[in-house]
């Protein structure tokens, strides 16, 4: 399938929601007609420029937007290759890439006159992202989060308190991100009247995955202008960490159509492929899960199989449905880094540039750590580095006392 | 085509009653208890059985269906054994009607085509799966009706007029009203909201309306049975069953008549309806 390249790798989805034989609607019958509402508001406000305008104002003096392209030099140095640029997201309000899709959803929640804002987070970043901008404009914020990452990002389940907001630790299942994804759809479909769902990833019904896209997109359109100004071009490569995916297509999808571009995400193959790990288009097959059809960790039943990374964030056992269409298409070459791999470039980063990551991008790094090298010293590598560490300090710094013992 | 639950809901029609419609979960405990279950159903007065199918990640459902997929799922219950185990129970019954309920993964991974050929032979009746709205009818609804099961469609409180026809187009068998906005196993549906949206469902297709979700006791089941042509009860079965297990979760010489006597139980409050209506 899909031999055919298609004429532009950025006018998906279809009116039904598919980027390929991925995405759709698929939804029990009492969310249905809520994601219909949910899709007409979107339309709506992408073609009011107030809305836009506005959105720009608080991207600018509360997100702290246009983010840093920075250029790490003593990384670059070190590792003897490709000129490595950081796109600063860490440097956001809230820490992470996150904000920049809450603030959308936020507004178009506003919009709809919904009161009352649920959403899923793993690591907790989306979470926080959620409870900050309900604080800013007075909304009610349930967070539901796993218990396993409520005892693992700790930091960010006392900051979402902080900030006003109930997070429910959820217990059923493997009581991690996808569990946390269950039991907001279910909250969803009780409190269907006054309720908005803020998804923090490209994942789940249509229109989701577009909307998440397109209010990260704001990632790739800087990096552009910004690289346009540093060094007068195109980069060369972009190289991004994924679990649902939504930083990795932000910062991918303006640079779809540039075929010079190449593109590198990064998947988190936890303790490694063949033992427990969360890479779904290395280790998974096309499935249907939360609204959505995309690669999935799953056994010959069509049960879902549990996921593992060192990263909260990245420990779900799916993708975005876009980016399953980017691989089979090949536009997009998808790898993977391990737990042990990503724990060095952590130290690694933080250590060259001052730059304490999120073990999630510190995954993106690891890989760095080897394509670099092996690239001509006048080729322009960006990495978004989607958040900053300060979450996984009490973690990392666990695992490598427990390990210098 | 006729299926064996158009049969069940004219030989009902024609008693002035309505159906009684049970949910239990395939291979819940143990296949073998699970077996003996759905024999034990239509002898304690159950008219339509609806049987889940275990899935990891059940995201309409409440605590109780999610724990019992997981009891089901732990001693190895997978769709194939699910469809054994109707092959089992047809051996001696022809004529109850026996609709699976579930979520799309894993029959899309058992392959669309070959599960609707392997659930007609085995004695399947309809499908009702909940992630597929009439937006995803390609997907498995058209191919169902073609291969001569019925897919019945869920009809909630959110489903408004102008929506209500493209939900009941491709929906034959009977309707599933959601009485809630909600999981399973949640709040209690109220009789008067509920007589409405029948009504309001009824101006839509001459299908029989069966309404679940909140119906736990006979009381209940007399009361939504007045107003609808079935009253489906799940999580309170599933309830009793969990209750019968020891502490390891396993069945014990209980739980099968724990499952029986709650079905007549609420199967005489259903029948009660029907004279309380004539």
């Amino acid at each position: 399938m899909n031999s055919v390249k298609p004429n532009s790798y950025r006018s998906g989805p279809d009116e039904r929601g598919h980027f390929g034989i991925f995405g759709g609607r698929f939804v029990a019958e009492t969310l249905m007609p809520l994601i219909l509402d949910l899709e007409k508001a979107y339309t709506e406000a992408k073609a009011d420029p107030a809305f836009q305008s506005e959105m720009n104002g608080y991207l600018k003096n509360y997100v702290g937007r246009p983010s840093p392209l920075y250029f790490a030099e003593r990384l670059t140095e070190h590792l003897g290759g490709a000129k490595i640029y950081l796109k600063r997201e860490e440097l956001n309000h809230t820490g992470s890439h996150k904000v920049n899709n809450v603030l959308g959803q936020i507004m178009l929640a506003r919009r709809m006159g919904k009161k009352r804002i649920i959403a899923e987070t793993g690591a907790g970043q989306h979470g926080v992202a959620t409870a900050t901008l309900c604080a800013r404009f007075g909304l009610d914020c349930v967070v539901y989060m796993g218990a396993v990452d409520v005892e693992r990002q700790q930091p960010n389940v006392i900051r979402m308190e902080m900030l006003g907001a109930k997070v429910i630790p959820v217990q059923s299942g493997t009581r991690t991100l996808k569990d946390a994804m269950n039991e907001a759809l279910r909250d969803w479909v009780t409190n269907v009247h006054d309720t908005f769902y803020c998804i923090g990833t490209v994942a789940g019904p249509h229109p989701y995955p577009t909307l998440v896209r397109d209010f990260q997109s704001i990632i790739g359109n800087e990096t552009k202008a910004q690289m346009q100004e540093i060094e007068g071009r195109l980069p060369d490569s972009l190289v991004a960490c994924i679990g649902g995916g939504s930083n990795a297509m932000g910062l991918f999808h303006p640079f779809l159509d540039d075929s010079t571009v190449e593109i590198f995400g990064v998947e988190a193959a936890g303790h490694g492929l063949t033992q427990l790990h969360a890479a779904s288009i290395a280790g998974g097959r096309p499935g249907v899960l939360h609204g959505n059809r995309t690669y999935l960790l799953m056994d010959a039943d069509g049960q879902i199989q549990d996921a593992h990374s060192i990263s909260a964030g990245l420990d779900y056992p799916g993708i975005g449905p876009e980016h399953s269409w980017l691989h089979e298409i090949g536009r997009v070459n998808y790898l993977s880094a391990t737990d042990d791999e990503a724990l060095a470039a952590f130290q690694l980063l933080s250590k060259l540039e001052g730059i304490i990551p999120a073990l999630e991008p510190a995954h993106a790094i690891a890989k760095v750590m080897e394509l670099a090298p092996k690239r001509a010293k006048d080729h322009l590598m960006v990495v978004n580095l989607s958040g900053r560490g300060d979450k996984d300090v009490p973690q990392v710094g666990d695992i490598l006392r427990g390990k210098s013992k | 085509m006729t299926t064996r639950i158009d049969t069940r809901f004219a030989e009902l029609k024609k008693a002035g009653r309505a159906a009684f419609v049970t949910f239990v979960m395939a291979g819940d405990p143990d296949p073998a208890t699970s077996l003996e279950i759905i024999k034990a159903l239509p002898k304690a007065g159950a008219d339509v059985i609806e049987l889940g199918m275990p899935f990891t990640d059940p995201m309409a459902d409440g605590p109780s269906i999610q724990a019992a997929g997981l009891r089901a799922l732990k001693v190895g219950m997978t769709l194939k054994k699910t469809l054994d185990l109707v092959r089992g129970f047809r051996k001696d019954d022809n004529a109850t009607p026996i609709v699976l309920m579930g979520y799309y993964n894993p029959i899309y991974i058992y392959g669309v085509d070959k599960f609707l050929g392997d659930a007609k032979a085995a004695g399947i009746d309809g499908l009702i799966i909940v992630d597929l709205p009439p937006e995803e009818d390609d997907e498995l609804c058209l191919p169902a009706m073609k291969a001569g099961l019925n897919f019945i469609r869920l009809a909630t409180p959110t489903t408004d007029d102008k929506r209500l026809p493209a939900v009941l187009a491709n929906t034959s068998g009977f309707v599933y009203y959601v009485a809630i906005t909600g999981i399973t196993g949640a709040a209690a549906a109220d009789a008067s909201s509920v007589s409405e949206a029948v009504t309001r469902i009824k101006r839509h297709t001459k299908l029989p309306v069966c309404v679940g979700f909140g119906i736990r006791t006979p009381e209940n089941a007399r009361a939504i049975a007045s107003h609808a042509n079935g009253a489906v009860v799940g999580t309170a079965l599933i309830d009793a069953l969990r209750n019968s297990l020891d502490a390891d979760g396993r069945a014990t010489g209980k739980t099968v008549n724990a499952v029986a006597e709650l079905t007549a139980a609420l199967a005489q409050g259903v029948k009660g309806a029907q004279q309380a209506a004539e």
